[in-house]
């Protein structure tokens, strides 16, 4: 799986599920409305900026905090296909995955912002301004997810996990 | 060979031996989902063309983070965790039953040994029983309600050893403020925390809840207690931590001389004893959340407030009803009643910031509760304090904050 966008990059350290996605929007099933406050309160200007195809990247554990799975659901409603980080938080990479967004982790990138960004998933790498850098592979059951295009799609498509 | 706790439950559940770093395929003792994430669970669940779940009896819901519904939106998704639980023959606890993770303990959905997971951060909250417990999303939660099964990876583990006497006016709430900030927000992402030593084993479950509620403040997985000395009113088979095991590293803290401890505006970790906030000014005090707001804390905030008046507005909100009650019944809801105090809803209430309670621009909040995120109580021109329920009565009656004992 390979992916090619533009990069926003927000360089901050542990950017919580709140400021994805502020608590008070997330009591409801409509996914546009989530993509319209997808991170106002880091960047007012984010959700009318964004173009679908971009990508995001960010510092170290992204997405701590709550488990709400809106938080990568406004990501992805908003345009972003994937999300490049130095780490991230347990539930928001599960949750990323389990709804078919793109996550990668690049523990060493110094993407810049506005730059061309390249993702190649299979060799773990990802590319920007002619500079390579490692990102952490991930296990099989991971891949069969987003290959499904998600959890949903997997076990919609198979009744159970395979083993 | 020696295993940690969650080494062993999980070997348990998958049927095989598992170490640290396996990804292992595991059967499920029980779910829980609330208002916040059962409708996505709810829909994902049918999406995978799922009609019923894998076992009614092992499956719990819980309306507690926007309850009573405090708008039309709100009050639809409540409607439809109704019908769902109609519809599966599944629990529901409705508005006003309390908090979900107290409800979990309280009614023993949960036990010693146990492989749980709950759509909600706070999950880990069960590890004070000895339960492998974890938070996840969803959709993750919609998998387990089809199959009874998810993945997980096998954590590695940390030991903390909590040593010493726990001096007079501290708390659990102010042991677990100074680990969040040794450890970070980040000291244990992905990783599984256990708790020990002898400042632990004395504790009531209350306070062994209130330990492992906050390892989410450290990106932990899970938050395990050791067992020993702790009391249930069912038989259970203990969860030992063994010191052989493979810890990715072993800390121990002295905790015989810290102070009340106190997270300031808008991290967790960003932690300083009370004594270098003396004095700050506050405008609200909330005493509530899977944190602190059980039986024992609802006692420590009617010993400060007896006979006082609240010089700030004060909003308590029980963990459960079963809670209230007994509060009801041994007076304390009356003292503090008469100290000024404002009960609400049991339930998450202010806490998470979609309902009840929002403060105002610039205003300052004392909270019981485990996270001061900006804009997490609904406001981000807001600041947040967070406290035992000691230091968050005391600064109510003050007006500021202040040493409880000096009160
Ligand atoms: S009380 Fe607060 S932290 Fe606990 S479950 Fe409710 S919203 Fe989450």
């Amino acid at each position: 799986m390979n992916i090619t966008g533009k990069a926003h990059v927000y360089l901050v350290d542990n950017i919580d599920t709140d400021r994805i996605i502020p608590g008070k929007y997330t009591k409801t099933l409509d996914i546009s409305s989530l993509a319209e406050h997808v991170l106002e309160d880091l960047d007012p200007d984010f959700s009318t900026t964004v173009r679908n195809g971009d990508l995001l990247v960010a510092g170290s554990n992204f997405g701590c905090g709550s488990s709400r799975e809106q938080a990568p659901i406004a990501l992805k409603a908003a345009g972003v296909s994937a999300v490049v980080a130095k780490s991230f938080a347990r539930i928001f990479f599960r949750n990323a995955i389990n709804i078919g967004l793109l996550v990668i982790e690049a523990p060493e990138h110094q993407i810049q912002n506005g730059a061309s960004l390249s993702i190649d998933l299979e060799n773990g790498l990802v590319e920007s301004d002619g500079q390579t850098w490692a990102a952490t592979k991930m296990p099989q059951v991971m891949m069969d997810i987003l290959n499904a295009g998600g959890l949903v799609n997997l076990l919609k498509k198979d009744g159970g996990y395979n083993k | 060979m020696s295993q940690t706790i969650s080494e062993r439950i999980i070997s348990k559940h998958a049927n095989q031996a598992v170490s640290a770093g396996d990804i292992a395929i595991v059967d499920v003792d029980a779910v829980m989902a609330t208002d916040a994430t059962a409708p996505f669970a709810i829909k994902a669940f049918k999406e995978m063309g799922g009609e019923k779940v894998w076992n009614k009896e092992k499956v719990f819901l819980v309306i507690d983070h926007a309850s009573p519904a405090p708008n039309e939106r709100v009050a639809n998704l409540h409607k439809l965790m109704r019908n769902f639980a109609k519809e599966q023959g599944i629990k529901l606890y409705d508005v006003g039953a309390g908090i979900c993770h107290q409800l979990m303990v309280e009614n023993a959905h949960v036990r010693p040994g146990d492989l749980f997971l709950g759509a909600d951060s706070h999950t880990p909250t069960y590890g004070s029983l000895g339960s492998f417990a974890v938070g996840v999303g969803s959709t993750d939660l919609a998998g387990v309600l089809l199959t009874g099964k998810t993945w997980l990876k096998v954590p590695k583990s940390i030991l903390i050893n909590i040593e010493g006497e726990i001096p007079a006016g501290v708390s659990a709430k102010d042991i677990i403020l100074f680990l969040v900030e040794k450890m970070g927000a980040e000291g244990a992402v992905y990783e599984a925390i256990e708790l020990s030593g002898s400042a632990v084993e004395s504790m009531t479950l209350a306070s062994r809840m209130v330990l492992s509620n906050m390892v989410a403040e450290m990106g932990a997985k899970a938050g395990l207690v050791n067992t020993k000395g702790l009391k249930l009113d069912y038989p259970f088979e203990h969860q030992l931590v063994d010191p052989n095991a493979n810890y990715r590293e072993i800390f121990t803290y002295d905790i015989s001389n810290i102070r009340p401890q106190i997270a300031q505006p808008h991290a967790p970790d960003n932690v300083l004893p009370i004594d270098k906030i003396i004095g700050k000014k506050v405008d609200a005090a909330f005493i509530g959340s899977c944190t602190n707001s059980r039986l024992e804390d609802l006692h420590i905030a009617a010993e400060i407030l007896r006979g006082r008046k609240v010089a700030v507005r004060l909003l308590i909100a029980p963990a459960s009803k079963a809670i209230f009650d007994t509060a009801l019944q041994d007076g304390t809801i009356q003292t503090l009643t008469e100290a000024g105090a404002t009960f609400i809803t049991s339930g998450c209430g202010p806490c998470v910031g979609t309902h009840l309670g929002v403060p105002g621009d610039d205003e300052v909040v004392i909270s019981s509760t485990n996270r001061n995120f900006q804009g997490r109580m609904g406001n981000p021109r807001a600041g947040v304090f967070l406290a035992s329920p000691a230091v968050v009565a005391a600064a109510a009656v003050a007006g500021e904050i202040i040493d409880p004992e000096k009160l």
